[in-house]
């Protein structure tokens, strides 16, 4: 009897609607989550272009916005930083690729529960609305950044857009709590009990790997930020003190008592670091996939890599107080948690130098999707060296305020984590579409972006050591600051340049759904099981049956093989002759 | 309310839960990874599984709650009068004896939910008995648990209303102190979580009016039931950390 279907028996749905709009399919929600991803980072890409426009020409007239107001510049780096890192770093690397390609490469025909799946990127999608809805409200966004820090973001009066936009604020960001655990559940219980057969733990793909780790971290994070954030919309309508003391704001005392903003900071750090984890983990998963299969070798140290992953992710909920040195926390707690932050170097540098190691020696194929790999662990390196820098009190206090923490985060988990979904996005779009992406604008889309990016991001650091502040709307007011603004305006044509290099992008992932050359079922020679299936694959994933695992992930060269890559379903003995 | 329980006796889809049938979608008669329609027992133990990761964010909620209720407890005021930094925390004087009946109420649903549970796993159990034809194991009409458990649900959630009706008229409201307010939001949130578990109880009843297949209708109260004991849990927590950390 039909009713006796299960989870994931459903049949391949018929109709638009069902089919991309409300669908159960983990392939097409992962879509979904690709292109909401897509759209957001250009949202937040327009707001920083704002900004680095008016960071040199305070007084620029722009066309339909008129000139930038110092608190329109604050709603923009607010509004910047929020949309980027939930709704880009966070969205695609792991609910957008997470989706697609986890069910597949473990064996699965679906997620453990396809129709949580389908409800929270719908969640997501709410979350985002309402986000972008705080531009449009009386008032304008909130200006209180990314971090929401109280009692700033606690009191309506504080600011013109801490009104209603930063109720919105608050409550989308509760929305998006919801939907990553819902997320999270779905792609933990997919992993532990959809495993296909001979799929043991060890044989997974460190993508699996990462994305497992990411949904623990996201997890265990979320439910902490959801709190901070119910606490923040009592404070904010009901009038309670979780965060605000007794503050006077334009000579008007308000009506809160004994409350601790360090209990905002507290939760949303606990929150905050594992997030960023979250989002360069699955950056590092699809790394180790790419450079081991187009260097033709195993990943060098694959069970290194696993404790490494899981290393970060314990390690990344015990460095939280490196964010509040500046709180005035005892110097005691202060060592410790930059003891446990310059500890998480050990995992990071073990991951490094294997990578490195997998490229040592091998058959490298300098197709696009590893250029973009490799640009990943070099920015991951640079971005990653400035953070025992930070790690240190002594060193932060000084460095805290400045570009020097806006260069440090931006090339690590902004930029490599970028590069991360690129590599992605050029290694699976055919299998996605089921044609390949045009080669050459790839490859200039990487050179750009690349030396872009360095440019913008690299002298950020120089700044921030020469004592420039950041979140001021200008610099032209104080004398010291404005010995700096050349660099700031070579930064802002490197932007300007590295932007219109994303256009290349966007031509050739559109141009190539429609027009690429048709791509085989497995056009880079990789092991892993996606790579098994029909291209792009049936409904089912694996269409009918599923497939049995033999083999690891990374059997790439293996002497005596008949070919350079064994993939994971090809029979035990394969490699015996 | 009868109505409630379930009571249906029809099997539709004789070949599952033991019966010697494969799988319709093949799988090799390897019902773990087969993917497909996975057995009964598989799709238990992937609810249970979901339901377990899924209680980890609730508990990560109510740690958070606690740490800043504990840290807040802890901490002086600056007392703007005299510019002193002084100790603010006001005990709330709870409804004892009101939250004591809720309590037991709530441990008593917890108690028909788990027969309720129980009672369903047996008729899941003969349900493949009872499909053979000429087998009859007794019309018995069984004693409608789901339909008490969600009564003493809503009865909890009403001595909570009154709970709190209590403490306004005690002068306590939710931005009266730091004290009340995390009384007013443990309590709050707990109730927000436990009106999810009647929405479940809800939809359990709502399987068995709908008649679905036995197997579906023992795995929602089964998810259900291990969700409002974690309910009945919670609060007891809550009850002893407003009890003992005042």
């Amino acid at each position: 009897m039909a009713t006796t279907h299960t989870v994931h028996a459903h049949a391949a749905p018929q109709g638009f609607i069902r089919r991309y709009v409300f669908s159960l399919d983990h392939k097409v929600i992962g879509l979904q989550y690709y292109f909401l991803a897509l759209s957001a980072v250009f949202v937040g890409m327009f707001l920083s272009l704002l900004m680095r426009i008016h960071l040199i020409w305070p007084n620029a007239q722009l066309p339909l916005i008129g000139a930038i107001k110092p608190e329109t510049y604050l709603a923009l780096l607010t509004m910047h930083g929020t949309i980027m890192v939930f709704f880009v770093l966070t969205t695609a690397p792991q609910s957008g690729f997470g989706n697609y390609f986890l069910p597949i490469q473990i064996g699965a025909p679906d997620m453990a529960f396809p129709v949580l799946n389908m409800l929270s990127f719908w969640t997501t999608l709410l979350a985002y609305i309402v986000m972008l809805a705080a531009f449009f409200v009386t008032g304008g966004a909130p200006l209180h950044g990314w971090t929401g820090y109280a009692p700033l973001s606690a009191l309506p009066s504080a600011g013109p857009g801490e009104q209603l936009g930063a109720d919105l604020w608050v409550t989308s960001i509760a929305i998006f709590c919801l939907a990553s655990l819902m997320g999270a559940l779905n792609f933990i219980t997919t992993v532990l009990d959809l495993r296909a057969k001979g799929m043991t733990l060890m044989r997974m793909p460190l993508t699996v790997w990462s994305w497992f780790v990411t949904a623990i971290l996201g997890l265990l994070a979320f439910g902490v930020l959801l709190s901070a954030g119910i606490l923040l919309l009592l404070d904010r309508n009901v009038g309670t003190s979780f965060y605000v003391p007794l503050v006077v704001v334009n000579g008007q005392v308000m009506g809160h008592k004994g409350g601790s903003p360090l209990l905002w900071q507290h939760l949303f750090w606990f929150f905050g670091h594992p997030e960023v984890y979250i989002a360069i983990l699955p950056g590092m998963g699809v790394a180790s996939q790419l450079l081991s299969t187009f260097s033709r070798k195993p990943i060098f140290g694959y069970r290194a890599m696993v404790y490494a992953i899981l290393g970060i992710g314990l390690l990344g909920f015990m460095v939280w107080g490196h964010h509040m040195f500046m709180s005035g926390m005892s110097p005691y707690s202060a060592f410790a948690f930059s003891l446990m932050t310059m500890s998480i170097g050990v995992p990071s540098a073990i991951k490094t130098f294997n990578w490195l190691g997998t490229l040592w020696g091998g058959r490298i194929r300098l197709y696009t999707p590893m250029l973009f790999a490799i640009g990943f662990v070099s920015l991951f390196v640079s971005g990653g060296l400035s953070g025992p820098f930070l790690a240190q009190p002594v060193l932060d206090i000084p460095l805290h305020d400045t570009y020097f923490v806006v260069g440090h985060f931006h090339l690590i988990m902004g930029v490599a984590a970028i590069f991360g979904m690129f590599a992605g996005t050029y290694y699976w779009f055919p299998k996605m579409f089921g044609r390949m992406m045009n080669e050459t604008l790839g490859k200039w889309h990487f050179v750009i972006t690349f030396i872009g990016t360095y440019c913008i991001f690299m002298p950020m650091h120089y700044l921030g050591m020469a004592g420039q502040t950041r979140r001021y709307s200008q610099f032209t007011e104080v004398a010291y600051q404005t010995k700096l603004l050349p660099l700031q305006t070579f930064m802002t044509y490197a932007a300007f340049v590295t932007i219109g290099a994303q256009l290349i992008f966007v031509i050739n992932l559109f141009w190539s759904m429609k027009k690429g050359p048709k791509a085989s079922d497995n056009p880079w020679e990789a092991t892993t099981l996606e790579w098994t299936t029909a291209t792009p694959p049936p409904h089912d994933n694996f269409g009918g049956h599923i497939p049995v695992v033999n083999h690891g992930p990374y059997e790439y060269s293996v002497p005596g093989a008949p070919r350079d890559f064994t993939m994971q379903t090809d029979p035990a003995t394969a490699t015996a002759h | 309310m009868g109505i409630l329980s379930p009571t249906i006796t029809r099997y539709p889809g004789t070949a599952r839960g033991g019966g010697p049938v494969a799988p319709p979608n093949g799988g090799g008669g390897d019902h773990r990874n087969g993917g497909g329609s996975p057995n009964f027992g598989d799709r238990l133990r992937r609810a249970r599984l979901g339901l377990a990761v899924g209680l980890t964010p609730i508990i990560m909620l109510f740690v958070s709650f606690t740490s800043a209720y504990i840290v807040r407890q802890g901490l002086p005021t600056l007392d703007e009068k005299t510019n002193q930094y002084v100790r603010d925390w006001l005990p709330v004087s709870l409804p004892w004896i009101l939250l004591g009946i809720n309590t037991a109420l709530l441990l008593v649903s917890s108690v028909t939910m788990e027969l309720t549970r129980r009672h369903i796993t047996r008729e899941a159990a003969l349900a493949p008995v009872k499909s053979i034809p000429g087998v009859s194991l007794g019309d018995e009409k069984s004693f409608p648990w789901l339909a008490l458990t969600t009564v003493l649900g809503l009865l909890f959630l009403f001595g909570q209303w009154m709970a709190w009706s209590e403490l306004e008229a005690r002068g306590f409201f939710i931005a009266t102190s730091a004290s009340s307010s995390f009384v007013y939001l443990l309590t709050g949130m707990h109730a927000l979580h436990l009106l999810g578990g009647i929405v479940a109880l809800l939809y359990a009843g709502a399987t068995s009016l709908l008649k679905k297949p036995i197997e579906t209708r023992r795995i929602v109260i089964d998810i259900a039931a291990w969700y409002w004991h974690f309910m009945a849990l919670l609060w007891i927590y809550i009850f002893a950390l407003l009890n003992f950390a005042r």
